[in-house]
This record gives C-alpha cells, sequence and structure tokens, in this order.
C-alpha cells in the first residue's frame, strides 16, 4: 500500500470515505432532531444519552476528525486542481456539459463550512461548555428556531447541503469503483431521494417552530 | 458566411501570446472547421503574413492529432465529433467564434493553436501496453473471450488519444484517457497479466506529470468525440485499490 494515501486516487478515496461516513452520520442526527416535533422528552432524553453514552462520546472525535479530513482534503485537491490549469480559457461553457454543483463542491462545501460553525456555536457550544440557564436542550433549540433569521440560515444551510449532495451520493461511489453505466443511474435515483429525504427533513423544523410565531 | 474568427496566437513555448481578431468573408457552409482555417491561412499566407499553426492529420476523426477549444466547448459545439469532422453549419452567418488551444499544464503550447502531448505518450509508456514475445502469432481462436467483454474492451479502446477529456476537465485529469487504456487491458486474457502493474505505473506517472485529480463531473463523457463512458474511470479506481491491496 506504499504512496496510496498520496496518489490522487488514493486522496479521493478519502474523501469518499469521509463523505459517506457524514452522509451517514447525518441520517443518524435527522432521526433524532425529528423527535422535537413529536416529545420534548424524548429529544432531551436522546440528546443526554448522545452527550453521556460512552461509545457515542467517542464517536464524537470520530465524527469531528471526518470533517476535518473531509474539508482537508478538499482543501488539498482543490488546490491542485487548480494548478493544473495554470492558464484559464478565454471563453468556456461548462454548463453544457457539467451540472453546476459538481463544478462548485467546494464552494458549497465552504458555504455548509461557515453554517457549521454557527450552527456549533448555537447549540454544541452551548450545550457542552456554556450557559443553559436553566434550559433543557429542548427548549434552547425551539427558541432558536423561533427566531425568523436563525431559521432561515438553517434553510439556506439544508440548500448548500442538498446542492452538494447532488453530486455526492454517486461520486463517492464512482471513486470507490463502485459503478458502472447501470449503477450511475439507480446511484443517482438513491442519492436524490436520499437528499430530498435529508433536507426537508431537516428543514421542517425550524418552520415548524417558527410558523406558529409568524401568525 | 461571413465571420468573425478570435484565435489565440503564440510564437513559441515560452512567448505570452494573445488573442487576434481576423474577419474571413466567403466561408462556405459545406467547410469543415479545418478547411476555414486553411481557407484563413491560404489568405494570411497571400497578404504575407504568419498562418495559424494547428495540428491535424486523418482529418477523418480516427487519429486524434486535431482539437481545439471553440467558442468554450473542446472540438467544438457538436456532439461526439472532432474538430476536423466539424462542419460549418454548426455556426451561424456573423458570428464571432473563439479558437484557443488545449489549456493544461501537461499540455503546454507550443505555438499558436498546437499544444505539446508528449505527456499522453509517457502515460502510454507507463504501462499502456502488453509485452508480447515476438514469433509466430499465436492461432487467434484458441483464446476465447465474451462477446460482452469484447464490446466493453473495444468501447474503451476506441480512445484516439486527442486530449479533449484533460482539455474539458475542470481539473485538467487524464483520469479518462488512463481510466480507458487500463480497463481495455484488463478486460482481455493479453493484458491481465500486467493489470496491476499497469494500473500503479500509470496513475504514478499520470500524478507526476502535473494532471489534476478527478471529481466525477462527468464532463469529459460528455465531450469525448468517441464517446468513452466514465465507467471506466470507475474501473480504473477499482483495478488501482485491488492493485494497491495487493502491492
Ligand atoms: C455534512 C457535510 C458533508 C457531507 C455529507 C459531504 C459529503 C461529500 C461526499 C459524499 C463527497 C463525494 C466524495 C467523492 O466524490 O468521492 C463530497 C465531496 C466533496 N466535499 Fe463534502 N461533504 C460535507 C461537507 C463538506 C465540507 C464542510 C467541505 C469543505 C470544504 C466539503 C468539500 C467537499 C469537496 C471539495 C468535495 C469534492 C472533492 C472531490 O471530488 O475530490 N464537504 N462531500
Ligand atoms: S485530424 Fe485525425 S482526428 Fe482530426
Amino acid at each position: 500500500m506504499s504512496n496510496f494515501f498520496s496518489s490522487s486516487i488514493g486522496k479521493k478515496i478519502i474523501m469518499s470515505i469521509t463523505g459517506l461516513f457524514l452522509i451517514l452520520f447525518l441520517l443518524l442526527h435527522l432521526s433524532i432532531n425529528l423527535l422535537l416535533i413529536f416529545s420534548a422528552e424524548a429529544f432531551n432524553t436522546a440528546s443526554h444519552f448522545m452527550a453521556t453514552n460512552p461509545v457515542l462520546k467517542v464517536m464524537q472525535y470520530v465524527l469531528a476528525a471526518g470533517f476535518i479530513i473531509h474539508i482537508t482534503w478538499a482543501s488539498l485537491l482543490t488546490l491542485q486542481n487548480q494548478a493544473a490549469r495554470p492558464i484559464k480559457y478565454n471563453t468556456n461553457s461548462p454548463a453544457r456539459n457539467s451540472t453546476w454543483s459538481s463544478r462548485n463542491m467546494f464552494i458549497l462545501g465552504s458555504l455548509i463550512f461557515i453554517f457549521l460553525v454557527i450552527h456549533l456555536s448555537d447549540f454544541f457550544y452551548v450545550m457542552k461548555f456554556g450557559d443553559m440557564a436553566g434550559k433543557s436542550d429542548y427548549e434552547l433549540v425551539t427558541s432558536t428556531f423561533k427566531i425568523w433569521y436563525y431559521a432561515l440560515i438553517y434553510i439556506v444551510g439544508f440548500v448548500f447541503l442538498g446542492l452538494h449532495l447532488s453530486h455526492s451520493f454517486h461520486s463517492a461511489f464512482q471513486t470507490i469503483g463502485l459503478n458502472n453505466k447501470i449503477w450511475m443511474k439507480r446511484l443517482k435515483v438513491i442519492g436524490t431521494i436520499y437528499l430530498f429525504i435529508v433536507c426537508i427533513g431537516f428543514a421542517i423544523i425550524p418552520l415548524y417552530f417558527l410558523i406558529p410565531e409568524l401568525f | 458566411m461571413k465571420l468573425k474568427l478570435k484565435i489565440w496566437r503564440q510564437k513559441n513555448r515560452n512567448s505570452k501570446g494573445k488573442f487576434e481578431i481576423y474577419d474571413l468573408d466567403n466561408v462556405s457552409e459545406e467547410m469543415t472547421f479545418l478547411e476555414m482555417l486553411d481557407y484563413l491561412n491560404s489568405k494570411l499566407i497571400l497578404e504575407d503574413k504568419e498562418p495559424v499553426a494547428f495540428d491535424s492529420d486523418c482529418r477523418e476523426g480516427i487519429c486524434g492529432m486535431c482539437g481545439l477549444y471553440i467558442n468554450g466547448r473542446t472540438h467544438g459545439p457538436e456532439k461526439e465529433v472532432t474538430t476536423c469532422q466539424l462542419s460549418m453549419k454548426a455556426f451561424k452567418d456573423r458570428s464571432t467564434i473563439t479558437v484557443e488551444p488545449w489549456r493544461s499544464k501537461a499540455f503546454p503550447v507550443i505555438k499558436d493553436l498546437v499544444v505539446d502531448r508528449t505527456s499522453f505518450d509517457q502515460l502510454i509508456q507507463a504501462g499502456g501496453y502488453i509485452s508480447a514475445d515476438t514469433g509466430a502469432a499465436p492461432e487467434a481462436n484458441s483464446i476465447i473471450i465474451k462477446k460482452e467483454t469484447v464490446d466493453r474492451a473495444f468501447d474503451a479502446g476506441i480512445c484516439i488519444g486527442c486530449g479533449a477529456c484533460v482539455a474539458t476537465c475542470k481539473n485538467a485529469s487524464a483520469m479518462l484517457f488512463v481510466g480507458s487504456k487500463v480497463t481495455q487491458l484488463a478486460l482481455l486474457p493479453q493484458g491481465k497479466a500486467e493489470a496491476t502493474i499497469r494500473a500503479i505505473s500509470m496513475v504514478a506517472k499520470m500524478d507526476e506529470l502535473g494532471f489534476g485529480n478527478c471529481t466525477n463531473t462527468g464532463a469529459c463523457e460528455a465531450e469525448c468525440p468517441k464517446g468513452i463512458s466514465i465507467s471506466n474511470i470507475a474501473k480504473l479506481n477499482r483495478e488501482y485499490l485491488y492493485a494497491k491491496i495487493q502491492d
């Protein structure tokens, strides 16, 4: 396996594996968040369990590592890719041969990263290190979503995530070699279903708490 | 047709180069794109000006020598044609056509629209071949290969090496070129023996030559004049992973 991780394909496989791990994580995250709609108690219990269970505590570090590796390698690959074409075209029509998202994964990723910083400082940081002022996790989250501009930040964040995901799922399988002409079509369909479940699922939650506030 | 041509002119490897504008009258729709450039050059020569340098050889879409970036697309606006097969019917009267050379670190411009594609030769030298003993040719029918396998190998082996995949890729990646060669040879019994070493050597060479990393945008497949599928890139990734696990 010498030089595997420094080769172009090796680096891409790192992107793919970390990306697929994040895709799985989003499903778990969404399942817990949906509890917010059904029961405050269930959400608080799940949230408490996530924060205290020793296995999940370790998983927090794995998750952080997943993000850090995904972002570091994304930056490295993007810089290398820019260097591979030192002189740009004067006239270029890339829209005729590829999707906008596929060409702008780094920009979309960076926007997701900004969202992530806001998101972690809103909730994760406050729950773990901040002053909860006697609020439960449920109260903290729902009171935030009742502020319209916070709800908006979250919804816009999911749009960026959705665009990133629109080129993620099939691309990750292509990278690890689990693809061919027939599976490409299937993977694109599965990826699109996943994308809509995740993005609509996440977006419903702030809307659920915000809309009653508006009337 | 009356055309305005905006063409990249560059004296040699080291000079800076810039666009020149040429007005060209009486272009026939029946011409191919290269014939149109020949026509421009014949005029430039009569005016004692330096003709525009561009590559071509067979002019029937099989050798892979020609290749221009026309109005922001490799080999121009039509699907699955090379520049030499491109008809002037694809363009409107009184339009402006921008013509640029392939742009990639691994394909430096030599003169005007001509680029140095030695890097593709180096990739082939790194492993895009099979080793065969000399002597009498063996009986061809003694090696049985499934029809579907032959078809898949053929679909990959149809690459003419024009470099459009690199030129169109936003990362200037050579994965489709390497992928189609690795796939073609890995599928056939004659190529299987060296499949592992081939995948490793060709990928190492590709990285060394300064091609970018594939991000699966699919632009190469969309622009390839032979319609080669990016499923060959998935196969390359698979072959490479498998080779490295054994390594
Ligand atoms: C929860 C968040 C995220 C998920 C689920 C995710 C998922 C993925 C997946 C599955 C891929 C495809 C990998 C491949 O083509 O092999 C990918 C590619 C990419 N991601 Fe993310 N990602 C996330 C966040 C980010 C962030 C924060 C960045 C920051 C810059 C980023 C930058 C990129 C880039 C540049 C690519 C393309 C890389 C390439 O194809 O070489 N992503 N992502
Ligand atoms: S000149 Fe041979 S392919 Fe165009």
